[in-house]
């Protein structure tokens, strides 16, 4: 049997969401990687793929392979979850290993609101920068666009809320802040986040084998480079 | 052994059946719209079911043939002519080097399918050859076609080959001919003008209120102009939810029917984000998300509800007629096909 915290309810007729505990917390964060990478090493037949968002994962399969002996393939799904649960559960989750630093070149031309940042939660531009590159931030999924990380960890001092009216394009490698939030615009997008500052690095490239920078569950550091700095990192990027 | 695109048409893109596999590092699963479609092409020129080829919308391009091809036409009926006469849907058709495909009218449904006997040789990007325009890879150089482009074919498969000849020996010196034959009409269904779309209640459809839950079964809405390849923005009565609380993002897939604040539903496509955080009143079945693809902006669709088991049932029906068209079109490539 799946634990008692664990809810299992259909997303159409080919996925299956797993609900973890209701609420974002480092325990839930925990189950989820540890299913998530079970999942991966041990795939079972008609598993397609996997999403693993704050407080659920869920599971891609396909009804065909799952309907052998005329049982109902949502049933079958369920029925194999449950009884791989416990095992996953009690596995360990192997992405979170590998702390990434991310260089950041704050203000400027990449960080056109980092002076509305300061002047929105009363600090100066300098402890934003110090506060924005202080804590271990955890990548708690990846979404909204390809290789975009969202990040749990930010100081609550620095929530600023969105731009009133979003760019129309934001570059890729920009550094944002939306509310509670901080995240790595990995595409030129439209985007509402205040522009903090820009990486150099590539976070997604579609050419590479495993095509995001950053996955669930990996802890990162923003690191203050100078646009020096950041030119010479881009350059030896391309 | 190439196709040249003479005129590119609205908005014209190679597609596969999608890029699996990749969701938890934020990528679209991309794809054809209407897969069924493109399965059906492909399997009536001996092709995978996977194989990619051309997802045409509304106003078709323009192609010249540079060498001998098997290819099928499906889905939309967007008026195709080869060299100016009317050409079949749903057949498999013999084309020599230097014919032009071209398109009139759309007529019925949105979305047409091209598939060339063996496919294309391009280049796959992380196991796919599905284009996201968005980001812009996948397919051809990640765009749309355009004028002048060049699509090189990497030529028949076996079973495409022996059908290319059987076609060629009913009439050697003509430009093209079209076989006689077509498959069970359920798997290629000439897309309807009000369509019925079913669907399964959605994680959050018991935080909308009784009146929107009617609403939203017995309503038309319509897809208004603001409907793409991602999604299509649907306007009828306004469905309110009854509670306030924001909600974590969490999975979201082809099909799913998301309310935003201002009640208007919008439907996610093939190029639906990975993930999502507005409430989800339904859940599209699989079996109509062919119907679903080809609908036109300015139509009215109606949602009906159906089960979970229903859902699986119909899912399991059309993958096992796809399974008998594909040995249907092996029986024929086996005896005489005209």
């Amino acid at each position: 049997m799946a634990p008692d915290n664990i809810r299992l309810y259909p997303l159409g007729d080919a996925a299956i969401v797993l609900e973890f505990d209701g609420r974002i917390s480092p325990a839930t964060h925990r189950a989820i990687q540890a299913v998530s990478t079970y999942l991966g090493q041990h795939p079972f037949p008609g598993l397609r793929e996997y999403v693993p968002a704050f407080t659920t994962l869920t599971v891609y399969y396909d009804p065909w392979v799952l309907s052998e002996n005329g049982q109902q393939p949502y049933e079958r799904v369920s029925e194999i979850l449950r009884r791989l649960l416990p095992a996953a559960q009690a596995s360990e989750a192997t992405v979170a290993a590998k702390k990434v630093e991310i260089p950041v070149c704050y203000g400027g031309a990449f960080g056109p609101d980092l002076a509305f940042v300061a002047q929105h939660t009363g600090l100066s531009i300098d402890e934003v920068v110090a506060q924005h590159s202080a804590p271990d931030y955890l990548v708690h999924m990846i979404g909204f666009a390809p290789g975009f990380p969202y990040l749990g960890g930010m100081d609550a001092q620095l929530a600023t809320p969105r731009k009133a009216q979003p760019r129309p394009l934001v570059s890729a490698g920009s550094v944002g802040i939306a509310g509670l939030q901080t995240g790595i615009y990995s595409l030129p997008t439209p985007g509402g986040w205040q522009l903090i500052g820009r990486t150099p690095l590539r976070i997604f490239n579609p050419e590479w084998k495993a095509p995001s920078l950053l996955q669930a569950g990996q802890h990162l550091r923003f690191v203050p480079i100078s646009e020096a700095e950041y030119q010479s990192r881009q350059q030896h990027e391309s | 052994m190439s196709l040249s695109i003479l005129r590119p048409g609205l908005l014209t893109t190679v597609q596969d059946l999608g890029r699996h596999g990749y969701q938890k590092d934020g990528i679209v699963v991309s794809g054809a719209m209407d897969a069924t479609a493109l399965r059906v092409a492909n399997l009536l020129v001996g092709n995978s079911e996977n194989t990619a080829g051309l997802e045409i919308t509304l106003l078709g391009p323009k192609i010249r043939f540079e060498t001998d091809c098997l290819i099928a036409l499906t889905g939309a009926h967007l008026s195709p002519a080869l060299n100016g006469q009317p050409v079949g849907l749903n057949r498999p058709v013999r084309v020599t080097a230097g014919t032009v495909l071209a398109f009139g009218a759309p007529v019925a449904g949105g979305r047409a399918y091209l598939a060339v006997s063996g496919g294309f040789a391009l280049a796959p990007v992380l196991g796919s050859y599905a284009t996201y325009l968005r980001a812009g890879f996948g397919g051809l150089h990640g765009r749309a076609l355009q004028t002048g482009d060049v699509i090189p074919c990497t030529g028949p498969t076996d079973t495409g080959h022996r059908l290319l000849q059987q076609l060629a020996a009913d009439e050697p010196a003509a430009a093209w001919q079209q076989a006689r034959w077509t498959p069970n009409s359920e798997l290629c269904p000439r897309p309807r003008p009000r369509p019925v779309i079913r669907a399964l209640r959605g994680p959050e459809y018991e935080q909308f209120s009784a009146e929107s839950q009617r609403d939203f079964w017995q309503q038309p809405y319509t897809v208004t102009t603001e409907a793409d390849r991602m999604g299509y923005r649907l306007q009828g009565p306004v469905l309110s939810r009854q509670t306030n609380v924001e909600l974590l993002s969490t999975a979201v897939t082809f099909g799913t029917v998301q309310v935003p604040a201002n009640g208007q539903p919008i439907v996610l496509m093939a190029d639906h984000q990975t993930t999502g955080g507005y409430p989800r009143i339904a859940q599209v079945i699989s079996a109509d998300f062919s119907a679903l693809a080809q609908v036109v902006p300015g139509q009215a669709i109606r949602f009906q509800e159906v089960t979970l088991a229903e859902a699986q049932a119909l899912y399991l029906a059309q993958k096992r007629q796809l399974h008998g068209l594909r040995r249907a079109v092996e029986f024929k490539f086996k005896t005489n096909l005209s």
